[in-house]
């Protein structure tokens, strides 16, 4: 560990760490542009320059490797006229409209020609100007505003994995583009306009909306994957402006995906906004709130605790569901289930929990997917396997259709019989998963959501047990949810209780006219039209699939509009604040669940959410532990039966129209439509050449 | 310059090494290391330049992309970087002319004042007759013997406006005078002949 010496303080850094480093370690900041530490060094932006003894010119901090007994100087006035003499270079070609370029107020160029920069230019030749390059949907250009920092093409070649970003020319023509200006194929595409130290790649469905500091900065956890992301909501007034990733090293680090970033459009529109009755018409008509609750009250009154049952959707946040639940116990009804697409977990907890941790994915050796595309379905957990194989070449093995996962990854074929013969050990892969000292398993919902799905979560637990991927401290086997409310709504116990109904169950009850009263709680992913026998109660915010169907509609609240707790697919509690205020009628949810229980003279046993919280600590204790993951035992969990032949598939069939939100937004349709165009043209390119 | 600026507009549809560039390319591409193959990109880029009229179209930097397993941005960044890969059409005649500061003190204006006379070019055009094509670059190593006009692959030294003009002559007969020195010195021995050493015999 090499010891320096930084302004007269004396410092100790790991092994291969940068001067950079070593200078904020003694608390000294050091300006830079292309330096990032997620990304690898490129040493361009020179911005760093520190003094050095025995070093005849100033060193690029961030590329020159910390040595013992380094003498290093950031106060000298050498340095300063350094920096301040590459700072008026960068401003040479770069045009000075901060009023109306959207990254003013939160631009590193801005904040450091604060300390570095001159008050006039002493250049008088003809700036350059640079055409503006198309990046998709998403991504917003002015190149002109480029300072070649190159840290976007790091990233889609090294994090996003996709290397179609690229600076050509050289000198003053250098020009950052992608390859004959396609759209960036990734789902971390926009991540690249957090990076970007100045305006040159701005956020284009956010262009020109407001100033950074307009806005209320709210810290939030996204709903869009089973990730559970940590972000930051900026909004202005009643809207929800934008989302931002927020640092968490052990999940997101500081990337989100592009759903998880530009869905909130999707918040503005199609909302539930006043109750609604259908009337005998046939038609939704408005309501007030009296009505549709009293309404709802007699219907739950009549039912018989067999007929009616509940379904919880899969954004849902703890307190409604628990909430919900509480009211499902005291009516008597065991017919509830968190599980729209049936897949087969529950029970025990290991079971399904992503139970390394979305850390420990990088320490696995050898990795097996089975039924799962993590690129669309957790974009910044691929990431994380991404980086890992890039680092020590992790093989990895996929049983499931032909996919690109950004790495290189072995496909097992999509018969699940595979699944048997890696276990006896025939299959090739089986021998990769014997020499791993930290194998993983990521099974994901299109192995379990299926009729066999327990039969198969069985045989991995089996592969599991044989290949030791539950070994001392290290457990790799791991769930990889979809659903951001699966993991909370299985820990509170969201599945049928004795003799009741899973969703399967409910849809043949409901065609039989055994079902006199379904509960939708924010419900979309199901097969809606096979409830349509049974009174359906809607509570939630989009107008979609469930609301279709609905005979009574309670307008609940959006992620962003309610405080709430959300568990990730390792199990993690997290807290999401309130960013907004629910539109119009609408209502945080579990005060619905609340108000329809006053209504029909039961007590649910808490009257405010800090009541209610209680409670659930009390049910539940671990959801008191935040940002905390209660590791789960390893114990036995799944089927023995037979598993039939029908090919492994994975649960999403595209990335950017999941779920309520999403489906209502421009921004993801316009993604989709670009995608598509994209992917045309290029199969219409592979027809001519063939 | 967007990248439809630097590329021709009217691209080939298809490119492939003949025979034995493919062979050549083979061999160029064992002088790396296993996994390192990406370090062929430039001879490979050479050798389609020298297949295809001196230029190299779009389709040829898909091939050596896949062929050295690069992403296509990354052959597109090396093919823009350098001045002697051309991404459009170029005459038979490729004349670079170095304008850096020792062949601008040695009179490159008059050898580039010649060309223009002559063809009405400067540099990136190329001449109405489609033979001759100038690109200005920056320094070309032979500053000894400055200004340098190089012809395609050959340095032509000591260029005045009248010897380019002669240069130029020879060119357009397509009878090249020999490479070198223009004034016909030898080497870069002192101009009007060596001055010290005279008694000193080339070895046997």
């Amino acid at each position: 560990m090499p010891k320096l010496t930084v302004n007269g303080i004396e410092v100790e850094v790991e092994d291969g760490a940068t001067v950079l480093h070593a200078c904020e370690e003694a608390g000294v900041e050091i300006p830079r542009f292309c330096y990032h530490d997620r990304l690898s060094i490129a040493g361009n932006c020179r911005m760093c320059l520190v003094d050095m003894e025995r070093a005849p010119k100033p060193v690029a901090s961030c590329a020159m490797p910390a040595g013992d007994g380094m003498v290093v100087r950031t106060d000298t006035d050498r340095v300063t006229k350094a920096r301040e003499g590459v700072m008026e270079f960068l401003l040479i070609n770069h045009p000075l409209d901060c009023p109306i370029c959207d990254q003013g107020g939160e631009c590193d160029l801005q904040d450091q020609a604060m300390g570095y920069g001159f008050d006039s230019s002493r250049y008088e030749e003809n700036k350059r100007a640079v055409e503006d390059k198309h990046m998709g949907p998403l991504i917003s250009t002015t190149m002109t505003r480029c300072i070649h920092c190159t840290r976007c093409v790091r990233f889609a070649t090294e994090v996003a994995g996709v290397p179609e970003l690229g600076a050509i020319g050289r000198g003053e023509s250098m020009e950052i583009t992608t390859y004959l200006e396609k759209s960036l194929a990734s789902e971390l595409s926009a991540n690249v306009i957090d990076l970007c130290p100045v305006g040159a790649l701005t956020s284009k469905p956010y262009a020109f909306t407001a100033r950074p500091w307009e806005l209320n900065k709210t810290e939030s956890i996204d709903v869009m994957d089973a990730v559970g992301s940590n972000i930051r909501v900026d909004a202005r007034g009643a809207q929800a402006l934008r989302v931002l990733p927020r640092l968490h090293e052990d999940i997101n680090e500081e990337w989100i995906s592009d759903k998880t970033r530009y869905a909130i459009d999707g918040l503005r529109r199609q909302r539930l906004d006043k109750p609604y009755i259908r009337g005998r018409d046939g038609n939704l008509a408005p309501a007030s709130w009296d009505d549709a609750l009293g309404m709802v009250a007699t219907r739950l009154k009549k039912a018989k605790p067999a007929a009616m049952a509940a379904i919880t959707g899969d954004q849902c946040d703890v307190e409604s569901m628990f909430a919900l639940k509480r009211l499902f116990d005291k009516l008597g009804s065991g017919n509830v289930d968190c599980r729209q697409d049936g897949a087969a977990v529950g029970g025990v907890r290991a079971g399904y929990l992503f139970n390394s941790t979305i850390a420990g994915i990088d320490d696995a050796d050898a990795l097996l997917i089975i039924g799962s595309n993590p690129r669309i379905e957790a974009a910044v957990l691929n990431a994380r396997i991404r980086r890992n194989w890039l680092a020590t070449r992790l093989p990895v093995g996929v049983v499931g259709p032909q996919m690109d996962l950004t790495y290189d990854a072995e496909n097992l074929g999509e018969d699940p019989a595979i699944l048997a013969s890696i276990m006896s050990g025939k299959a090739k892969f089986a021998g990769k998963l014997k020499k791993a000292k930290r194998p993983m398993i990521i099974i994901g919902m299109g192995a379990l959501a299926r009729s066999d799905g327990a039969a198969i979560l069985g045989m991995a637990h089996q592969i599991a047990d044989t290949y030791g991927v539950v070994a001392g401290d290290w457990n790799g086997f791991n769930v990889l949810h979809t659903a951001a409310a699966r993991v909370g709504g299985l820990d509170l116990g969201l599945t049928p209780g004795r003799g009741g109904l899973d969703v399967a169950g409910m849809y043949k009850a409901a065609e039989g006219g055994k079902l006199d009263v379904v509960w939708l709680h924010a419900a979309d992913e199901i097969d809606a039209e096979r409830l349509k026998n049974a009174f359906v109660i809607y509570q939630g915010h989009h107008g979609d699939r469930g609301a279709h169907v609905a005979d009574v509609i309670l307008p609940g609240a959006a992620y962003t509009e309610k405080d709430g707790i959300y568990v990730n697919t390792e199990g993690r509690v997290q807290y999401a604040g309130r960013a907004t205020f629910p539109p119009g009628e609408a209502r945080e949810d579990w005060t619905i669940i609340r108000a329809l229980a006053g209504r029909m003279g039961i007590n649910l046993g808490f009257d405010s959410l800090g009541e209610l919280r209680e409670e659930l600590y009390e049910t539940v204790p671990h959801f008191a532990d935040q940002d905390a993951i209660r590791p789960a035992r390893w114990a036995k969990f799944g089927g023995r039966g037979k598993i039939n032949s029908a090919s492994v598939t994975t649960a999403l069939d595209g990335f950017y129209m999941t779920c309520a939100v999403s489906r209502a937004s421009e921004t993801m349709g316009q993604c989709l439509m670009a995608m598509q165009a994209d992917r045309a043209q290029a199969d219409s390119a592979q027809d001519a050449a063939e | 310059m967007s990248i439809e600026a630097r590329i021709a507009a009217d691209q080939p549809d298809s490119f492939a090494f003949t025979r034995e560039n493919v062979a050549e390319a083979k061999r160029i591409i064992t002088k790396y290391p296993k996994g390192r193959q990406a370090s062929a990109v430039m001879p490979l880029l050479d050798l389609a330049q020298r297949q295809h009229d001196n230029w190299i179209p779009m389709k040829a930097i898909e091939m050596i992309a896949a062929k050295l397993d690069m992403a296509e941005i990354r052959v597109l960044e090396v093919a823009t970087f350098y001045t002697m890969f051309n991404l459009k059409p170029v005459g038979k005649y490729f004349l670079q002319a170095c304008t850096t500061t020792p062949c601008w003190l040695r009179g490159s204006d008059n050898m580039m004042r010649c060309i223009k006379d002559r063809y009405g070019i400067s540099s990136g055009e190329t001449s109405d007759c489609g033979r001759f094509t100038l690109l200005e670059v920056e320094c070309l190593g032979a500053c000894v013997n400055a200004p340098i006009l190089q012809v395609n692959d050959d340095f032509y030294e000591d260029l005045d406006y009248a010897g380019t003009g002669a240069l130029l002559d020879s060119l357009e007969a397509d009878a090249p005078l020999p490479f070198g020195s223009i004034t016909g010195r030898s080497g870069s021995e002192a101009d009007g002949g060596s001055t010290t050493l005279q008694e000193l015999k080339p070895a046997e």
